[in-house]
C-alpha cells in the first residue's frame, strides 16, 4: 500500500459534507495523484489496433491529442447515439430528482458532487444538450448545456475513470438509468482519442495474444497448475490429474487468470481443481481447462464493446475445437456480465454446444440454454442439493463467514441464493451484512471496472468505504473473520480493503470453502485447509 | 440566491403577465385564446411523437436489465419474478409498479456517517412520497379538466370530481387534486432549494417546470375559489375549441387566459424537456426487458465482425513451448519430428 496514503480516519474526515461555492460548470477539475490510473502504455494501444497510441501523461497540460479531437468526440456521440438506445434515452429523460446521489460508493466515501451518479452523467449530458438537442442550442447554459473543451476532456477523463460501472444507482433511479452504460460510451470515446488507462490497456492487450489479461504464457499456466496439484497433494495425500487442451471432454472449464496467480485466488483455483478431481473419481465427468480461452475476466468490455468481442470470441472457439458440450465459467464478477448479457448476441449463437445439463444429477440449465455456459454456483448448488457431494462442513469451523455480492451477478444477473447455498452447505457459520448493502444493493470493492491499480490506492480506500463499513459491523457484531465473494477483483482487491479498514478480516473464494469441507476419495485425515491453516482440533498436532 | 431559479420564476411570471396584458390591454384574445392553445397541441403532440420515434430508431443492441432480485435458475430457488423477471408478464408487472408506484423511488434510503464511522442507511421516503402525490394530483386535474371539452360530461368524471371533493368544505367544494398538487410541488421545490447536494445539480431547466406547474396550479385555484371564474363562458370557449370552432366569450377574464398560456407554454416545452420522462420510462432497456439474457438469444442488428486472435495463431506463436510443457497441440513443430506439413 502507498506509504503517503492517509490514514483510514483521516480519509473519513476528509468526506466533503457539502458541494463547493461554485456550481459544478465553474469548478474546474484537478487530477489528483492517488485517485486516477497512470496512461495506458503505448505500445499496448497499438497492440490492438487502436488509434493514437503515443506516451503521454493526464498531470501534463498538453494530452497529445489528434487535431480533429473535437470533431472524433462528436461523431463518437452521435454514432453510439444511434446504436444504443439506452444512452440515447438515458441522456434526455434524467429529471435531476437525486435519488441515485447517495447510492454511489465513490460518492459516500469522497463527498466530491461529481461522484454522483447524477452529475457525472451530467458531464457528458451537458455536451450532448449543446451539440444535439434543439433546448441545448437555443438555451445554452440555461437549459444545461455548454461547450466541449479541453477541460471538459479532462473532467470526463478523471470521472469517469472514478466510476466502476457497479449499476447501483441504476436500481435506485426511477427510470432505469444506468451509469455503467454512460461510463461504457464514455470510455469508447476515449478509446478513440487514445486515452485508455493502462490497467486496462494493457490486460487486454496481453489477453488479445496469450489468452489471459496476466500474460500468462502456455507453459507457464502449466507450471502453475502444476505447482497446485503438488500444494493439493501435501494438503489431502490425493494426487489430482487435472486436463489442459483436452480434446473430447464433456465440459470447458474457464475462470479468470487472477485465480492461478495470486492469493487468495489461488485457493479458489485450488477448489476447482479439487471438485473436478472429485467429479472425475466419482461420476467420471471430464472438465478441461484450455491455455488459449484461459481468462475469463474481460477488460474488452472497459474498453469497447468492440474490444469485449474480439476477447471473447476465444471462449466460443475454444469449445468448439475442443468438441466440449457446453461451457462452465467459474467465480468473477464482470465475466458473468460480460457472458449473461452480451456473448451470445455478439459471438453467439453457439449452435455447435448441446444446451447444458448436468450429467450427474440431470439437472437441465434452462436459463443458459442458448449461451450454453452456466455458473459455477449454479453448477455446485446443483450438485450439493442432490447429495452428490461428500462434505464436511465442520472443516471451516474456524471461519466465521459473511458473503459480499459481486456488483455484476447480482445486478446483471441476478445470481444471489446459489453462491449463499453453497456457503451455507460447506459452512457452519456465515451471517449476512445489513441489508442494505447486499444481493441487489451490494455495495462494490471499489476497484472494478479496471480501476484495481496501485497507484489510485486513495480512489479504491474511498470507494471501498461502503463495503468494507458493512463488513466492519459484522465483524464486531458477529465476530465475523472470513469474506467470502465470487468476484476475482474482489479477491484481489478485498483484501488490500480489509487490511486498510478491517485488518481482521480476510478474503476468499467460494469454492475455497468448498474444497476445505469435500472429502476426496483416498484422502489421508486432513490437518489443514488449503491455505495451511491448522484446522479446529488440529493444531496440536502440529507441536 | 441562484441564477438558475430566479430566473425560472422571472419568466413563469412574466410569461403569465404576457396573456395577461396581452389579452387585458392590447386584446390579443385571439392569439392567446386560440392561436397559442392549437400550436402549442400541435407541438406538443408532434414533438412528443417524433421523440419516442427518435428514441425507437436506435436500437437495442444488448439485452441489459438491473436485476434487483433472484434470477430463474435452478427450480428450487424461488425467483425474483417481478424484480427480475424472466417472463413478459413478468416485465409488464415490473413496468407497472414501476410506473405506477414508483417502485425503484421507493428503495430510497439515506446514507448517514453515524458517529463519525458508521455508515447506515437512514428511512427515506419523502420524495417518493411527494413524487407519488404530485404526479396522481397532476394526473386527477388534467382528467377533471375534461369536463371542459366534453358535452355531456361524462358520467365518470362526474363521479372523479365528487371523490376529489369528498372533503365537502366550502362553496364551490374544495378539490383536493389541485391542493395536493400544489403542496407536492411547493415541496419538490423547497427540497430542491435546501438540500444542497441536490441543489448543486438542480438546473434552470428543473425550476421552471416546477414554477410553470406552480403557476398553472395557483391561478387555477385563484379562479375557482376566490375570483369565481364564469365556468359556461370558460366552457363556450373551450368546447369551441375542441369543435374547432372557437368563440371568445367576453367575460372570460385576464386570469384565465394567464393560466390558459401558462398550459399552453407547458404543452410546447414538454417535448424538449425532461418532462419527456413521461414517455422515456416506458423505453428503458433496464426495466422493460426480461432476464431470459442466456436462455434466449437476443439479436444485434449492427453486429459486425470482428478481428480475433485465433486458436492457429495463438498455437503458432506457442507451440514449442507448448510441446516442452506436455500440452497438445494441433501441428506439430517443424523442428525435431519427422512430419510435414500440409
Amino acid at each position: 500500500m502507498a506509504d503517503d496514503l492517509l490514514k483510514p480516519h483521516e480519509l473519513i474526515a476528509n468526506i466533503k459534507p457539502r458541494p463547493p461555492q461554485t456550481g459544478w460548470m465553474d469548478t474546474p477539475v484537478k487530477i489528483r495523484k492517488g485517485m486516477y490510473c497512470y496512461a495506458s502504455n503505448p505500445k499496448s494501444v497499438a497492440a490492438l489496433g487502436f488509434p493514437n497510441a503515443r506516451e503521454w501523461n493526464p498531470l501534463d497540460e498538453d494530452w497529445k491529442l489528434p487535431p480533429n479531437w473535437k470533431e472524433i468526440v462528436f461523431e463518437g456521440m452521435r454514432e453510439r447515439l444511434d446504436r444504443f438506445r439506452t444512452f440515447k434515452v438515458f441522456m434526455d429523460i434524467c429529471v435531476r430528482c437525486g435519488a441515485c446521489a447517495d447510492k454511489c460508493h465513490f460518492f459516500i466515501g469522497s463527498g466530491d458532487p461529481k461522484n454522483m451518479p447524477v452529475l457525472r452523467a451530467e458531464l457528458l449530458r451537458s455536451v450532448y444538450r449543446r451539440d444535439f438537442t434543439t433546448a441545448g442550442k437555443l438555451f445554452g447554459r440555461l437549459a444545461g448545456a455548454r461547450e466541449m473543451t479541453l477541460d471538459v476532456l479532462k473532467e470526463w477523463w478523471y470521472y469517469y475513470f472514478q466510476c466502476t460501472e457497479c449499476r447501483r444507482c441504476s436500481v435506485f433511479c426511477p427510470y432505469g438509468i444506468d451509469t455503467a452504460e454512460i461510463t461504457i460510451m464514455a470510455r469508447e470515446i476515449f478509446n478513440l482519442l487514445g486515452l485508455n488507462i493502462d490497467w486496462i490497456a494493457t490486460p487486454v492487450a496481453n489477453c488479445y495474444r496469450t489468452g489471459n489479461h496476466l500474460g500468462i504464457q502456455p507453459h507457464a499456466y502449466k507450471d502453475m497448475i502444476d505447482f497446485f496439484v503438488d500444494d493439493i497433494e501435501d494438503i489431502t495425500g490425493v494426487r489430482l490429474n487435472p486436463h489442459l487442451n483436452k480434446k473430447g471432454a464433456d465440459i470447458l472449464f474457464i475462470t479468470p487468470s487472477g485465480d492461478v496467480f495470486a492469493d487468495p485466488g489461488t485457493y479458489t483455483a485450488m477448489g476447482y481443481l479439487m471438485l473436478f478431481h472429485f467429479l472425475q473419481e466419482k461420476y467420471g465427468l471430464e472438465v478441461t481447462w484450455s491455455t488459449y480461452a484461459s481468462e475469463g475476466g474481460n477488460f474488452g468490455f472497459f474498453t469497447s464493446h468492440e474490444t469485449m468481442k474480439r476477447l471473447n470470441a476465444k471462449m466460443y472457439a475454444e469449445a468448439k475445437r475442443l468438441g466440449v458440450k457446453w461451457i462452465l465459467g467459474g467465480e468473477c464478477g464482470h465475466m458473468w456480465r460480460v457472458i449473461h448479457q452480451y456473448m451470445d448476441t455478439m459471438n453467439g449463437p453457439a449452435d455447435f454446444l448441446e444446451e447444458p445439463v448436468s450429467p450427474i444429477t440431470g439437472t437441465k440449465f434452462e436459463n443458459a440454454k442458448s449461451t450454453k455456459m452456466v455458473h459455477i454456483t449454479e453448477f455446485t448448488a446443483d450438485l450439493i442439493r442432490h447429495g452428490k457431494l461428500d462434505l464436511d462442513p465442520s472443516r471451516n469451523d474456524h471461519l466465521v463467514l459473511t458473503y459480499h455480492d459481486s456488483c455484476n451477478p447480482s445486478r446483471g444477473m441476478g445470481l444471489l441464493e446459489e453462491p449463499r447455498y453453497v456457503i451455507k452447505s460447506v459452512c457452519n457459520h456465515f451471517y449476512e451484512m445489513p441489508p442494505n448493502t447486499i444481493r441487489e444493493q451490494t455495495f462494490c470493492c471499489g476497484s472494478g471496472a479496471g480501476l484495481n491499480a496501485g497507484e489510485n490506492m486513495e480512489l479504491r480506500m474511498i470507494g471501498g468505504f461502503p463495503r468494507a463499513n458493512a463488513v466492519k459491523y459484522v465483524h464486531e457484531t458477529h465476530g465475523v473473520n472470513m469474506l467470502a465473494c465470487i468476484c476475482a477483483i474482489d479477491r484481489a482487491a478485498l483484501p488490500t480493503l480489509m487490511e486498510y479498514w478491517v485488518p481482521e478480516v480476510n478474503v476468499t473464494g467460494v469454492h475455497e470453502l468448498v474444497a476445505n469441507a469435500l472429502n476426496l476419495p483416498g484422502q489421508q485425515e486432513r490437518t489443514t485447509d488449503l491455505r495451511g491453516e491448522p484446522l479446529p482440533g488440529m493444531e496440536a498436532d502440529d507441536e | 440566491m441562484n441564477v438558475n431559479y430566479i430566473a425560472s420564476l422571472i419568466t413563469v411570471v412574466v410569461l403569465f403577465l404576457i396573456a395577461y396584458v396581452g389579452t387585458q390591454v392590447v386584446g390579443l384574445q385571439v392569439l392567446f385564446g386560440i392561436v397559442i392553445p392549437y400550436l402549442a397541441l400541435v407541438v406538443f403532440l408532434a414533438g412528443f411523437i417524433a421523440r419516442v420515434l427518435n428514441w425507437a430508431r436506435s436500437p437495442v443492441p444488448f439485452r441489459i436489465p438491473t436485476t434487483c432480485g433472484q434470477q430463474k435458475s435452478l427450480p428450487w430457488i424461488p425467483s425474483a419474478t417481478v424484480d427480475n423477471p424472466s417472463t413478459t408478464g413478468g416485465v409488464i408487472a415490473r413496468m407497472a409498479v414501476e410506473i405506477l408506484l414508483f417502485r425503484s423511488l421507493f428503495r430510497n434510503t439515506k446514507a448517514r456517517l453515524k458517529g463519525g464511522e458508521r455508515l447506515s442507511y437512514e428511512w427515506e421516503k419523502w420524495l417518493w412520497l411527494a413524487a407519488l402525490i404530485f404526479h396522481y394530483a397532476f394526473f386527477t386535474v388534467i382528467v377533471r379538466h375534461f369536463r371542459f371539452f366534453l358535452e355531456p360530461v361524462p358520467a365518470p368524471l362526474k363521479w372523479l370530481q365528487s371523490v376529489d371533493g369528498f372533503l365537502q368544505i366550502g362553496l364551490p367544494g374544495v378539490l383536493i387534486s389541485g391542493f395536493a398538487l400544489l403542496a407536492a410541488v411547493i415541496f419538490l421545490f423547497l427540497r430542491r432549494v435546501f438540500i444542497p447536494q441536490v441543489r448543486y445539480i438542480s438546473l434552470a431547466s428543473d425550476y421552471f417546470p416546477l414554477f410553470l406547474i406552480m403557476g398553472i396550479a395557483v391561478s387555477g385555484i385563484f379562479m375557482r375559489y376566490i375570483t369565481k371564474v364564469d365556468v359556461v363562458s370558460v366552457k363556450a370557449l373551450t368546447m369551441g375549441l375542441i369543435t374547432f370552432k372557437p368563440v371568445l366569450p367576453e367575460t372570460v377574464g385576464g386570469l384565465f387566459y394567464g393560466h390558459f398560456f401558462l398550459v399552453s407554454v407547458l404543452l410546447a416545452y414538454f417535448p424538449f424537456s425532461k418532462l419527456m420522462h413521461l414517455g422515456g420510462i416506458f423505453m428503458s432497456p433496464t426495466r422493460n426487458l426480461a432476464n431470459t439474457s442466456r436462455e434466449i438469444r437476443h439479436i444485434n442488428p449492427w453486429n459486425y465482425p470482428v478481428k480475433v486472435h485465433t486458436y492457429e495463431e495463438y498455437e503458432d506463436e506457442f507451440r514449442e513451448k507448448m510441446v516442452e510443457a506436455g500440452l497438445p497441440v494441433e501441428k506439430e513443430p517443424a523442428t525435431g519430428t519427422s512430419q510435414e506439413k500440409e
